[in-house]
């Protein structure tokens, strides 16, 4: 494949490209230059992927494993379609965790990796921080595709791409993210990149779902909906976890619905050219309603899941191409 | 080992009765190789007596040999992580002489037989003097309350179900109405587990960055003040272990101006530590209590100093590898604190909260007088029980370099002030720092 077919270039990424990093484990560990590089990158695939460019040999002869700990269908897929792109060998191994004796495996699975010569590892775990512990012990690139309630990069990448294909900048823009804060990795890794780019968020949940000393992170904290997305550019809804929805933190899904589920009448409170996301999969009727989420000229969903696959893209190239080439 | 031992140029210290007599040539403390027979500046002004030997301490401090009220030797039932002979020399080699163990052991010590076997173990070992709690309940989890008599008549110092609390209110109201009969001290971990279950650090904007379930500082403060209206109840003695928050060190001020019967400890990671040692998910400052804020260390300091906080333990809970090299959530809770107890104990005085004698009775009389053990003193005809120490010498906190068969410190690499030089247990020398 060519420069002229691509519209990509190893011109896209110099080997000074200031992305010094060895992995990708959170947004917090990324300054506004290094995620607008990123997001460059990133729209070029998604330029590419859509006018249904040919496949790239940069991960030629390189090996991409999934490794997941934690059941996932759509990012394991995204990633795994991301590697494939860039020419990779894509495994995926799936620890269910239910099968593993709890915690003896992180650091042996390392090692075992460390044998196989995987050039990056893509890794979900339900335990925060677990890999970053991971990604102390093997030597090749470790992306973070959701770590307990920590961080998943990727998909705060992924949103701020889609903001930023339809609102030019995510400067300025106010964003609503609504629902389980407290549980949610998507919450943080999207609070930290849309402060770092300038956007400003609030976080519209009951008292149950946000976490201790919330306001320290500088958002602004809402328990009535309609209040929370008054003046709002994009309403950003969370998924409620199956098992946090009867009696441990809301009543009953009717009553949440009811209060924090998203339908035209409360979005009416939001700006008019609000628009909708949601990391998925969706509860609809729990979190969102139906007629919301498909709503062709307000939902960004579907662009959500076609940006992932580009951003991903993106991540892999930045941390598998040989950058330190010696310049003359 | 019946000869006489002459220690001379020591600046001896003894909290209990407020000696602190400055290091001379001439004076000291003499012992006759198990006993103490004299101390003070000037007990050798007409030369050491014939035959003795001489220990030139070359200026260092001498002092009653630590008492350590909360150790975890994991015998039996947890020989991997420690046991009563790596830990007796763990406590050695920190100038710790007497040690008293949790009992939430496997099986625990909940009743005389146990409380045998510890006691053989430690003969058997003979290093430093191993006294232990009782649970307060059958295994330690249940509400059926232990044969505190029978235990006490065996040797069992004081009752604690160790690392738990005891959640059941009637139960910990019946132990400490029962205890009385027998004069004994009820120690709890003051947990309210309905609240603090699932979390692994303090709750606030550090465990919400790190994505982690927190403990919030009410799991400790409503379980002292549930704890506080029982002891006012039954007029029990009652002892709240490792106290970690201001509000405790508030309430039990209160308690105790009250006249409640009511006493508290702390150990090092809660003066010297906050949440922030957690960093990026350190396993090794994983404990509980949690490390708490800023704010709640300068609190524990304040309590330390103004006399609230009557001790500090160790709160040594060894840790192997496989408990500690795991994602957060998973990693077991506990420190090994018996080497470093001394130097991060001196920080106190160092940083001008407490005075030398002060900080240093924390760790000798008060937890003896506390928990009525025959140490913790140097007097005339008493053991020789004696740690000498440089309190000025800077060095590092080395966890490689612990005795302890677990190395998981939250202060690994901690830059303190003061070591030991010799350990002594009746007379004899069970450690020497090497030069």
């Amino acid at each position: 494949m060519t420069a002229a077919t691509t519209g990509l270039s190893a011109q896209d990424q110099p080997a000074d490209f200031p992305f010094p990093h060895r992995h990708l484990l959170g947004i917090q560990d990324l300054s506004p230059d290094e995620i607008t590089c990123l997001l460059d990158l990133s729209n070029k695939y998604a330029e590419h992927n859509r006018a249904r460019g040919p496949k790239f040999d940069l991960m030629r002869d390189k090996t991409l494993i999934n490794l997941f700990f934690e059941d996932s269908t759509r990012t394991r897929t995204s990633f795994e379609l991301a590697g494939m792109r860039l020419g990779a060998d894509v495994i995926n191994i799936a620890v269910a965790n239910s099968s593993i004796k709890k915690g003896e495996t992180i650091v042996d699975t390392a090692m075992t990796l460390n044998a196989m010569h995987a050039d990056a590892l893509v890794v979900r775990h339900s335990n925060a921080g677990a890999v970053k512990l991971l990604s102390e012990k093997v030597n090749c690139a470790v992306i973070n595709a959701g770590d307990g309630s920590h961080e998943h990069p990727t998909q705060a990448l992924l949103d701020a791409l889609t903001i930023r294909r339809h609102k030019g900048s995510l400067q300025g823009l106010l964003v609503a993210l609504c629902g389980d804060v407290a549980h949610s990795r998507v919450a943080r890794s999207n609070i930290y990149l849309l402060q770092t780019m300038g956007a400003r968020v609030r976080v519209i949940a009951p008292p149950t779902l946000i976490p201790a000393a919330m306001e320290r992170l500088g958002v602004e904290v809402f328990h009535d909906m309609r209040a929370g997305l008054e003046g709002c550019d994009i309403v950003m809804m969370l998924r409620l976890q199956r098992e946090r929805m009867e009696g441990s933190f809301v009543p009953s899904v009717h009553e949440y619905f009811q209060f924090y589920g998203l339908d035209y009448d409360k979005l009416q409170h939001a700006k008019p050219d609000a628009l909708i996301m949601h990391p998925g999969p969706m509860n609809r009727g729990v979190e969102i309603d139906s007629d919301v989420a498909d709503d062709l000229d307000r939902s960004l969903i579907r662009e959500q899941v076609e940006m992932g696959v580009a951003v991903r893209m993106a991540c892999l190239d930045v941390l598998t191409r040989e950058r330190f080439v010696a310049t003359p | 080992m019946t000869g006489k031992v002459a220690y001379i140029n020591a600046r001896v210290i003894d909290p209990a009765s407020g000696l602190d007599a400055p290091a001379t040539a001439k004076g000291g403390v003499l012992t006759d190789g198990t006993r103490i027979m004299a101390i003070g500046p000037d007990i050798f002004s007409t030369g050491s007596p014939a035959g003795a030997e001489i220990v030139d301490c070359e200026g260092a401090v001498l002092t009653p040999g630590l008492v350590d009220m909360r150790v975890d030797f994991c015998e039996p039932g947890n020989e991997h992580k420690e046991d009563i002979e790596s830990g007796s020399r763990a406590a050695a080699a920190g100038g710790v002489t007497a040690v008293v163990t949790l009992p939430d052991t496997d099986p625990a010590i909940d009743d005389a037989s146990v409380l045998e076997f510890v006691a053989r173990r430690a003969r058997d070992v003979k290093l430093v003097k191993v006294f232990a709690y009782g649970t307060i309940t059958r295994k330690a989890d249940s509400d059926e309350i232990v044969e505190m008599g029978l235990m006490k008549q065996a040797g069992a110092v004081a009752f604690t179900n160790g690392r738990s609390a005891v959640a059941n209110a009637k139960t910990l109201s019946r132990a400490l109405k029962y205890a009385q009969a027998f004069d004994a001290l009820i120690v709890q971990h003051p947990e309210e587990s309905s609240l603090s279950n699932g979390g692994v650090m303090q709750s606030g904007e550090l465990a919400t960055r790190l994505g982690l379930p927190g403990i919030p500082r009410e799991a400790e403060t409503i379980m002292i003040d549930r704890d506080l209206a029982l002891v006012k109840m039954t007029g029990g003695r009652y002892h709240a272990a490792h106290i970690s928050t201001a509000e405790s060190v508030a309430k039990i001020r209160v308690a105790k101006a009250a006249g409640l019967r009511v006493t508290c400890d702390t150990a090092p990671p809660y003066f010297a530590l906050n949440e922030l040692a957690v960093g990026e998910y350190r396993t090794f400052a994983k404990l509980s209590p949690p490390l708490r804020t800023e704010e709640d260390r300068q609190a524990i300091v304040a309590g330390l100093a103004d006399g609230t906080i009557d001790c500090i333990a160790s709160d040594h809970l060894p840790q192997d590898q496989e408990s500690k090299r795991l994602p957060f959530e998973q990693a077991e809770f506990g420190a090994a604190g018996l080497e470093s107890l001394l130097p991060l104990t001196l920080e106190l005085v160092h940083n001008e909260h407490l005075g030398l004698s002060d900080a240093l009775a924390k760790v000798t009389n008060h937890p003896a007088e506390l928990l009525k053990l025959p140490v913790g003193r140097l007097h005339v005809g008493g053991a020789a029980d004696i740690v000498i120490f440089d309190p000025e010498r800077p060095g590092r906190i080395e966890p490689d370099n612990f005795t302890s068969k677990s190395k998981n410190s939250p202060f690994d690499g901690r830059l303190v002030q003061g070591r030991v030089i010799r350990t002594i247990v009746d007379g004899r020398t069970i450690y020497t720092a090497a030069s």
